[in-house]
């Protein structure tokens, strides 16, 4: 059998990729497309994120890869398991120890550090999609900074519901100037987007658009001067490992109403408890 | 053809000047040779059949259709002349947000029907930097009041709205930040005649309060009575006569006017 290229992708490929993630980390926000390629996994797993992975992974990075906060979930361990396969890099579930995070739907609990890059995956990267259905018209409404629209939908929201509803994907402007939708985050890791000191990739294989957010940029979540951006909190501390103020995913455990809540980064809540500690059910 | 103003008094400038105006589609006129002087606080009515090219006109004003010939200067609130044909796309969508106002026939293209009346008022608001959700409701709230609208229907859909308070809700979200100019077309289009009477009689007072100027095309000659103080009568493309509202109705000198007065049915 012939073996694969390093990290799957050919090398022109991987250059042009290349190319769009300069590009991308050069207009912090926008979103540059690129000439996304067929990959062994399904649109909507991260055909987006695995091939910036691929175009920016060395031989000395050491690899995490995260689905959901969890690293021991299929669409993480298939993704980590391909590219120890095709790269032959060191792979972790350590946040600490990695130096190149792949990730759908979180931002890990532990803070960043400058030199990690974190790939997020992204299935609709067009935060005016559902307000505007004409790509031309987007594309022109980002390049003239016509943003009102956007504003429209939160009235909306704080008018039905008393507060903006959107609980993931919360639209925020980047460096003072592209609206951008952040993949879907919870807004809880919104505030982590903001002046974080690694690089933040992100793509849609898909759509076939690559953006960045350079490391220390401003991100500021949209919101109103009367009703401003927050997160969300939770009165209870994570039943396994007792950490307040992270994010907590709920787990109904019987069928008589039992439920954990538990953190939903895996490795955050793992390294907090003592080896051999049980879960604590309500 | 051109139109001089009755009073060179008001102002030294006018707001909006259009010469030679033309547009084609293929080889169809749209419009040809169109020019006239809009002056601040004037209401121009455009009258004519179907076809006659009255919408190509304020169409190509708008921008949204590109004119194929002709110069369109349009005097700036801060007193700088622009060229909108020359106009580069953001500063025309900017002016478009800020300074005009366009109200469609039919109010659905207008509005965006799947959001609530307030957040439809609240809209170009938002879009010139409004920051501060209370204020936009409250300029929202005044301004439905200003069209008749209660105070109750805010968070309604315009879906739900008869056709007559679309067409006051879409005037409000125009309105709501004072442009000096709007553009409407057939704004009693499809409306009874009692509704017509009250909208028009809106538009004559906001028209009035604002010094609002307008380009207002119809081919009501009844509305063209009440609202313009002059008129541009079209055919065929071509502006056949033009003048003072009641002395083009009550003294019409061209052959397709005369008709047109004529075709009016009297109750």
């Amino acid at each position: 059998m012939t073996r694969y290229n390093f990290a799957y992708l050919d090398e022109q490929t991987k250059r042009m990729i290349r190319r769009a993630v300069l590009k991308a980390v050069a207009v912090p926000g926008y979103q540059v497309p690129f000439g996304s390629r067929e990959m062994p996994l399904s649109y909507g797993w991260g055909t987006g994120g695995v091939q910036v992975t691929a175009s920016v992974i060395g031989p000395t990075d050491v690899l995490k890869v995260i689905d959901q906060g969890a690293d021991d979930t299929t669409n993480a361990v298939s993704i980590r398991k391909f590219f120890a396969r095709t790269t032959g890099v060191a792979t972790t579930t350590s946040t600490e120890a990695a130096t190149l995070i792949q990730t759908r739907h979180r931002i890990p609990e532990t803070p960043l550090r400058e030199g990690q890059i974190l790939v997020l995956q992204v299935p609709i990267p067009e935060p005016l999609r559902w307000l505007e259905p004409r790509e031309a018209e987007t594309r022109k409404m980002h390049a003239l900074e016509e943003y009102g629209v956007m504003y429209v939908r939160l009235y909306e929201d704080i008018t039905r519901h008393g507060r903006v509803a959107q609980t993931y994907e919360y639209p925020v402007i980047v460096d003072g100037r592209y609206l951008m939708r952040p993949s879907p985050i919870p807004k809880f890791d919104n505030p982590k987007l903001d002046r974080s000191p690694a690089l933040l990739l992100f793509g849609a294989g898909r759509e076939k658009r690559i953006y960045a957010v350079p490391p220390w940029t401003r991100v500021k979540s949209l919101d109103f001067d009367d009703h401003p951006f927050e997160v969300e909190h939770w009165d209870r501390p994570c039943d396994l490992c007792g950490a307040r103020g992270a994010f907590l995913d709920e787990l109904i455990v019987d069928d008589k109403g039992g439920r954990l809540f538990i953190c939903s980064d895996t490795d955050f809540c793992a390294r907090r408890r003592p080896a051999g500690d049980p879960p604590r059910p309500m | 053809m051109t139109i001089e103003h009755p009073s060179a008094t008001v102002a030294d400038r006018p707001l909006l000047s259009v010469r030679g105006l033309g547009k084609r589609y293929g080889a169809q006129i749209g419009c040809r040779d169109v020019g006239f002087d809009l002056w601040p606080g004037e209401v121009l009515g455009v009258v004519g059949e179907s076809g006659s090219g009255k919408t190509t006109v304020l169409d190509c004003l708008s921008g949204r259709v590109a004119a194929d010939g002709g110069q369109v200067t349009y005097t700036k609130a801060d007193g700088s002349v622009v060229d909108l044909r020359r106009l580069d796309e953001a500063a025309r969508r900017r002016l478009l947000r800020t300074e005009w106002g366009v109200v469609h026939q039919h109010a659905r293209e207008g509005l965006r029907m799947n959001v609530s009346a307030g957040a439809n008022v609240g809209e170009r608001l938002m879009a010139l930097g409004a920051r501060h959700y209370g204020r936009v409701r409250g300029r929202a709230l005044d301004w439905l009041a200003r069209v008749e609208i209660g105070e109750s229907r805010i968070d309604d859909l315009p879906e739900t709205f008869s056709g007559g308070m679309q067409q006051r809700l879409q005037i409000a979200r125009n309105l709501v930040t004072e442009p000096r100019l709007v553009l409407m077309d057939e704004p009693t289009g499809g409306l009874d005649v009692s509704v017509q009477a009250r909208l028009l009689d809106l538009l004559r007072g906001l028209v009035e309060d604002l010094g609002l100027s307008a380009v207002i095309v119809t081919h009501d000659l009844a509305v063209a009575r009440l609202l313009a103080h002059r008129l541009l009568v079209m055919r065929g493309g071509l502006v056949v006569e033009s003048g003072l509202t009641d002395q083009v109705l009550d003294d019409p000198q061209h052959p397709y006017a005369q008709l047109l007065v004529s075709s009016v049915l009297q109750p």
